[in-house]
């Protein structure tokens, strides 16, 4: 339906992030690239009004961050925490590619085909290993220790 | 260069200035006892306490990381929402709709977050 309207058989919109295809698991972590992009970028512009009340002093620094305190805040706080660990390393990943590195040389197209995802794999692993790693950081300090 | 191939390699190089410094931010906001920088929070407590907000603030390298983070967030940010939202092919009257919010608005809240970092500075350099 919404290729038929967008006018490109390929053109899926928002619906072609669920579903990974052939790209497999690197698909889906394009989709949680954006969504956790999307993520950020709303707390951020929210974060800019919030903490620009310092130029205003003591007393409206603490109204303002006493107006998002609490555990509704907190959590959403931590869920911006584990969207950064992921977008950044992720981000990181992304960057390596886009210069070329870690997608392998070119090969011959011989049965049963390769592609660079194949070669990619180890870093998609790595990224989620690193991102966990902060992840987990984050996690003893949000709840645990703080 | 084409002027989309301009935009993508500031949106990387945005991307670069931002691990550093966001990472260093979170570091000192939500690493502050597992990876405790106690240069950044030096009257103790919470990293979001008043004395330490005055203390950082006096810093004029850490105002001026709030800047620059600050830009770089907001193109990163609002160039890849610009570009998901050209993804979904909008008609041309609403690309340049688009384009020219997110314009705006980015230039809006950057004026507002630079006002906050000077203000905050020259507050916190007159206590």
């Amino acid at each position: 339906m919404l290729a038929k309207k967008n006018g490109f058989p390929n053109r899926l919109g928002v619906w072609g992030w669920l579903g990974g295809g052939r790209w497999g698991a690197e698909r889906y972590l394009y989709t949680l690239h954006r969504l956790t992009g999307l993520g950020l970028l709303a707390y951020f512009l929210l974060h800019i009004f919030v903490t620009s009340s310092r130029a205003l002093g003591q007393t409206g620094w603490e109204q303002a961050m006493g107006a998002v305190t609490g555990s509704i805040f907190k959590i959403g706080e931590y869920l911006v925490f584990a969207a950064f660990a992921f977008h950044a390393i992720n981000g990181i990943r992304l960057g390596i590619i886009e210069l070329g590195f870690g997608v392998g040389g070119p090969i011959e197209p011989v049965y049963p085909y390769r592609t660079s995802l194949d070669v990619q794999r180890p870093l998609a692993i790595g990224v989620l290993v690193l991102a966990a790693v902060i992840f987990v950081l984050g996690t003893l300090n949000f709840w645990v220790l703080e | 260069m084409m002027r989309d191939q301009k935009l993508w390699t500031w949106h990387l190089a945005a991307g670069v200035v931002i691990l550093f410094l966001l990472g260093l931010n979170m570091t000192v906001m939500h690493l502050n006892v597992t990876i405790p920088l106690r240069g950044l929070n030096p009257a103790g407590g919470h990293p979001i306490d008043w004395a330490n907000v005055v203390a950082r603030g006096r810093s004029a390298a850490f105002m001026l990381s709030y800047v620059i983070l600050l830009g770089a967030a907001l193109f990163h940010g609002l160039y890849g929402l610009r570009n998901i939202l050209f993804e979904l092919d909008p008609a041309r009257w609403l690309k340049r709709t688009i384009g020219v919010v997110l314009l705006v608005g980015g230039i809006g809240l950057f004026v507002l977050g630079t006002w906050a970092a000077i203000a905050g500075f020259s507050l916190a350099r007159a206590m």
